[in-house]
């Protein structure tokens, strides 16, 4: 009888206490810099597209949403000719930001992507891309690369040195 | 006692009582939500009062579908019944002096009386509802009121003894000088917890006890009947408040302020009451509320009964 009692007022003494509600739409959640949201492809600081097209994010993808095509440009650069992913089947797992080689495909801190119709929920390349590098600033995957493409011989990369004739017996 | 303007305290008072009652729906969310620490509706309109009016469109929007197999005179009789007792007991509460509907001078026989056929509604819907759960929500409300009925009763007795009258004009004039609450407190505790089982709240709510029984005896309701079910329990929560404010704490007596206004003060005191509880305490067992009811709360209604008849006779 006396435990009912007590009861009643601990529920009454909630009445002084603050509301744990938070009022959404006009007071936002924090979100963490590493909260995993809307996917984007990231750019190079020269405004090159990172994305290299490996397909490693395509393989890495536990629910198959991303789909892409490699195309080469006239230069050797290798790029994706489509790139898309169906945020309806999206479970933002971050598993393709991890297998991504060159920092191209990122999560960032933005649910909201709420939409009427379900098609419209699949992002193209361009919804995708964005101006900027993203999470990771200084970072250009073809500065460092060995690899030779247009404007950029092998051995000219940063931090490399020119190559070794191996055929040549000078020192 | 009785008002000049007949028809026009008929209106007053139903108008009240049924806007009081709507307005219980966004009330008692948004007291759970304080108690709970949330905040309720406050979207719709101001504070989310326009609550009520969107969930009034919304029930009238519903389809009203009565099931092919029910027993379907009874199934639609059901929900009016206890729409009717309800607003009947409400005439013969006195909200100010002079605003009373009529003046029974066995005004408190006839809202017992009333709150008995409530029963009848309960038991109807379930028992035509042709569906197990509802059967079982209509027998355990038919148990559950019958037993609580009875020392309901017997509690109201002392408050008749000291007052002298069946007439509730009579016994609020009564308190004038000390309001019943202090010498019938045993009296006025009986009332409170019957009050809870005649209006099926928690922590009496087993009849639609919604984690057993879906939702009760009004299982197979939907759209306005439903909604005549939920109206009627709000009115039965206003009712039983305005009782207790009525038999115990002295109804539209008091300092300064109009008598309508103190008795809507102390209504809403017991209202929010009813809300804290169901905000608090789980639901017993069946057998458990049984067991109270005739062998806790009946020998103390009786006692109660049998000291306040000593004390009156000997103070008489």
């Amino acid at each position: 009888m006396f435990s009912i009692l007590r009861t009643i007022w601990y529920v009454f003494l909630h009445s002084f206490q603050k509301r744990v509600t938070v009022q959404y739409p006009e007071e936002k959640p924090y979100l963490a810099p590493r909260y995993r949201g809307r996917i984007i492809l990231a750019r190079d600081p020269d405004g090159g597209e990172r994305c290299v097209a490996c397909n490693l994010c395509a393989v890495a993808c536990p629910v198959d949403c991303i789909a892409l095509q490699a195309t080469e440009d006239e230069t050797g650069r290798r790029y994706p000719e489509f790139f898309r992913i169906n945020f309806s089947r999206c479970i933002f797992c971050g598993f393709c930001e991890e297998a991504c080689p060159t920092y191209a495909i990122q999560l960032t801190p933005d649910f909201e992507m709420g939409e009427f119709h379900r098609k419209n929920l699949v992002y193209e390349k361009e919804d995708l891309l964005i101006d900027g590098p993203g999470k990771y600033p200084g970072y250009n995957f073809w500065r460092v690369a060995g690899v030779k493409i247009g404007g950029k011989d092998k051995g000219e990369a940063a931090h490399e040195t020119p190559p070794v004739d191996v055929n040549s017996l000078l020192p | 006692m009785t008002s000049p303007y007949p028809i026009l305290s008929i209106l007053v008072i139903v108008m009240a009582a049924l806007t009081i009652a709507a307005s219980l729906i966004w009330v008692e969310r948004r007291l759970l939500a304080l108690w709970q620490d949330r905040y309720g509706p406050n979207r719709t309109g101001s504070f989310g009062l326009l609550q009520v009016v969107a969930d009034a469109i919304k029930i009238f929007m519903k389809e009203d579908w009565i099931p092919p197999f029910v027993d379907k005179p009874v199934f639609i009789l059901a929900p009016a019944i206890i729409f009717i007792t309800v607003l009947m007991s409400f005439a013969v509460i006195p909200v100010a002096p002079g605003l009373i509907v009529s003046d029974l001078n066995i005004g408190l026989l006839f809202f017992l009386g009333m709150s008995s056929l409530g029963v009848y509604s309960v038991v109807l819907a379930g028992w035509s509802s042709d569906n197990k759960y509802a059967l079982i929500g209509g027998l355990r409300a038919a148990a559950q009121m019958l037993s609580y009925e009875v020392f309901m009763g017997l509690s109201l007795m002392g408050v008749v003894l000291l007052a002298g009258s069946f007439s509730l004009g009579a016994i609020v004039e009564a308190q004038k000088k000390l309001w019943f609450v202090i010498p019938q407190f045993p009296g006025f505790v009986l009332f409170l917890i019957a009050g809870f089982a005649e209006t099926r709240r928690i922590p009496f709510d087993l009849p639609e006890a919604e984690s057993e029984l879906v939702a009760g005896y009004h299982s197979e309701y939907s759209g306005m009947k439903f909604g005549m079910f939920f109206v009627g329990e709000y009115m039965g929560i206003t009712l039983i408040s305005a009782m207790i404010a009525v038999l115990f704490f002295g109804g539209y007596l008091g300092p300064v302020l109009p008598g309508a206004i103190w008795f809507l003060i102390k209504t809403f005191f017991f209202i929010a009451f009813f809300v804290l509880v169901r905000a608090s305490l789980p639901r017993p067992r069946f057998d458990q509320l049984m067991s109270w009811g005739w062998k806790v709360m009946l020998p103390l209604a009786l006692a109660n009964l049998l000291v306040t008849g000593a004390a009156v006779l000997i103070w008489r």
